[in-house]
């Protein structure tokens, strides 16, 4: 019995915990301790599971016995597992810090039994995403984790939060009718939803079917992953959202989308044949992005932006199909979702002991919280790609890709990804001289938590505001430990690279992935060259034709 | 692969129907149009199952050909329930918009609208205001949003305020009919185009 068999377990552990959260929905300490307890299960399978193919190797599971291509299978590879196991780490880690924020706040703001249920339905539904070797699956763990974001979106039904709410709602739904179009055209053109036989059957397919259905997969990803021009609704909808809600989001829903454009190029439409358009999509998206938190004021929205705008990153590493490109975009996907979610965590706390998140509003926490001043530089730093941090090392493994490129359009985005590396720095710099390193006083119509709280203190019963804990242990413990994980994944930066470039090798190649579902014999068609494919006379005739 | 063209014009319908009405700002409507996206898509992916044939494993004596392709109405299914479960919700956050801002409306981002109006450096606005050195000075009183009576008004012995205008003086009133549109030197029109 193979290890990777009990991969459904990353699904069904978090479900699980959601129906006991639902059953002890009057029970908060029971809930706690539930959610807890299984979200840190599902991270130790996942890392099991990790571990079962850090060397290569890539391993299916039948859900219910049902042979590929006819069942739903489930794949295991160094780049899902990874996926997994970072976003777990995250999830738990948020899971903490809301945890903490509920016990000092109460339900007033955003309930919490609602919310734990809720949280690890949103899981499972990431777990589903990455581990689906099926298209349909994809589309199902997409929509779990969609509705269940919905849900946390709107917690509590306050004025903003269900106008952000509406947009949100309606982008993702329109994205996903994209997506589901896409399957049916998919089916209707192959016969087939299993990802392996895609792979061999859309090398059949005559170029201009294949570039349809390939533009209208990478559309419908390209919204869920915040590509620009498709970018629009996240900076719009993310701020509102309670503090934990937001950071989960920001770290895991796009690179949800970055991993299924990552599938669609490597897996299902191999070759160069949309690199161009991708290469650009990628340069705007950092560049407009990273122009957007420059105007800023309020720092979740700032992050939000930056967010947008090194999604470009990836996208840029996933364009050049090459395994050093891959490689290192893989790398800063996992890199990306520990960062940016450790930095909108401390933004959280930032809120709390400052009174808001506006810049403007807030000053001199370097002086009156010298450990929220280190929580926010380390990541902030990490963000815009100072050295040593994983940051840097992602960037220049993105860098050292385009160089090797060599074409006029890659040189372009080297440089375009330098000149975002520098407007990030300026931008989370901003904040720092702003919201740190001003004097208490100069803060403009400051909340009275801000300069009535004392130095150093973490109640603000002084405030106004009685026996509300400014900076609980359980928030800033969990802060620390996302921060010290994304440390770490600068100390394990060689191991890692290692990891990431052989899944981009085993991406490219595709063998193993095809073998690994769809048993030892199964050919893999070579990579789809530009010109029109020539019908083959002995491929089978797609089932869908009769 | 036959098509049903009757499904096919449906689906055509419900498509341009439903983009139609996601495009309105009124927020029942965009919720309509999501449901006949979503209806739209199911009638995509019925088609492409092919034409009506016979229930699959329901006799062993059928021809396999004589089947109809029961893959496309599973995924149906599934997404009926997802897009049932999305409408549900859709229409609670529509009810809260209700509720909250008696409007069913999509509403503007208060925080856009402020980053949007922050002014930057406008050269007009920021810059010295250079010394007046035009001939027609008079279009410069009152830009600064104070009344003509205020700005280099001085009383004078026949009652009427007096403006200076370039090297001489002319009455007030007459400068403030010079802010108005239109010009006292053009004859009026039948209907009384000046005041």
């Amino acid at each position: 019995m193979n290890i990777a068999s009990f991969a459904p377990l990353a699904v069904v552990l978090p479900i699980l915990g959601a129906a006991l959260t639902f059953v002890l929905i009057r029970h908060s300490r029971a809930q706690r301790a539930v959610s807890i307890t299984l979200l840190a299960l599902t991270l130790l399978l996942e890392c099991v599971l990790l571990a079962s193919v850090w060397d290569g190797g890539t391993a299916a599971v039948n859900i219910g016995g049902w042979l590929p291509p006819w069942g739903i299978v489930m794949v295991v590879d160094q780049f899902s597992s990874l996926m997994l196991v970072v976003s777990s780490t995250v999830s738990l880690a948020v899971l903490v810090y809301a945890t903490g924020q509920g016990m000092a706040d109460g339900d007033q703001d955003a309930p919490l039994s609602i919310f734990h249920p809720t949280y690890l339905i949103l899981v499972a539904g990431v777990s589903n995403a990455f581990l689906s070797g099926d298209l349909f699956n994809l589309y199902v763990g997409f929509e779990i984790l969609l509705t269940a974001s919905y849900v946390l979106m709107t917690l509590g039904g306050t004025g903003p939060r269900i106008r952000a709410g509406v947009t949100y709602v309606v982008v993702s739904v329109v994205s996903s009718v994209l997506f589901l179009i896409a399957i049916a055209m998919i089916y209707g053109a192959t016969g087939t939803i299993n990802m392996a036989d895609l792979a061999i059957k859309l090398a059949d397919l005559d170029s201009g079917t294949r570039m349809l259905l390939h533009v209208m997969l990478l559309v419908a990803f390209g919204i869920k992953a915040a590509v620009f021009p498709l970018s629009f609704w996240l900076p719009d909808s993310y701020p509102t959202a309670p503090a934990p809600v937001t950071a989960v989001f920001a770290g895991l829903l796009t690179k949800v989308g970055v991993y299924a454009m990552v599938r669609t190029e490597t897996l299902l439409f191999p070759g160069d044949s949309l690199n161009t358009p991708l290469m650009v999509a990628a340069l705007l998206t950092m560049v407009v992005g990273i122009l957007g938190a420059l105007a800023q004021s309020d720092i979740k929205r700032l992050l939000s932006f930056t967010l947008v705008s090194h999604i470009g990153y990836m996208v840029f590493g996933l364009a050049m199909s090459s395994v050093a490109g891959l490689g290192a975009a893989v790398f800063y996907v996992a890199h990306h979702i520990t960062i940016q979610t450790s930095l909108f965590l401390v933004t959280g706390l930032i809120e709390r002991r400052g009174g808001s998140s506006s810049i403007d509003r807030v000053a001199g926490l370097a002086k009156l919280s010298p450990i929220l001043a280190l929580l926010f530089f380390i990541p902030a730093m990490n963000l815009a790609g100072i050295p040593p941090f994983s940051g840097f090392l992602g960037k220049l493994g993105l860098l050292q890709a385009g160089v090797q490129l060599g074409t006029p359009l890659a040189y372009a985005l080297v440089v375009g990804g330098v000149v975002t590396s520098l407007l990030t720095l300026l931008a989370v710099a901003r904040v720092w001289n702003r919201a740190f390193w001003r004097k208490p006083e100069d803060a403009e119509n400051p909340d009275p938590v801000l300069l009535a709280a004392p130095e150093d203190s973490d109640t603000g019963d002084r405030a106004g505001k009685r026996n509300v804990t400014l900076l609980p242990r359980t928030m800033v413990g969990s802060t620390l430990g996302l921060v010290a994980f994304g440390v770490a994944l600068t100390v394990f930066a060689g191991p890692l690279f290692r990891v990431a470039d052989q899944s981009a090798v085993d991406m490219l190649d595709r063998s193993s992935y095809i073998q690994a579902v769809l048993g030892e014999n199964a050919p893999v068609p070579p990579i789809a060259q530009p010109e029109p494919a020539v019908p083959q006379p002995e491929g089978a005739q797609p089932e869908g034709q009769k | 692969m036959s098509v049903n063209l009757t499904l096919l014009t449906v689906m055509g319908a419900l498509y341009a129907c439903g983009i139609y009405l996601i495009m309105e700002r009124s927020l029942t409507r965009v919720l309509l149009g999501l449901m006949l996206l979503a209806n739209a898509t199911n009638l995509l992916i019925l088609a492409t199952g092919g034409y009506a044939g016979l229930a699959p494993m329901f006799s062993k004596d059928t021809d396999p050909r004589d089947y109809n392709d029961p893959l496309p109405q599973a995924l149906i299914l599934t997404s009926i329930v997802i897009s049932f479960a999305v409408t549900a919700f859709m229409l609670g956050i529509i009810y809260r918009t209700w509720v909250l801002a008696r409007r069913d409306e999509i509403q503007d981002d208060v925080e856009d609208i402020r980053v949007a109006e922050t002014p930057s450096f406008d050269a007009e606005d920021d810059s010295e205001i250079p010394v007046e050195t035009s001939e027609f000075p008079l279009t410069m009183i009152g830009s600064d949003g104070r009344g003509i009576s205020d700005s280099g008004v001085s009383g004078s012995e026949d009652g009427g305020a007096t403006v200076k205008a370039g090297d001489h003086r002319i009455r007030a009133k007459d400068a403030a009919a010079e802010e108005q549109p239109g010009s006292q030197n053009v004859t009026p029109g039948p209907e009384g185009g000046v005041k």
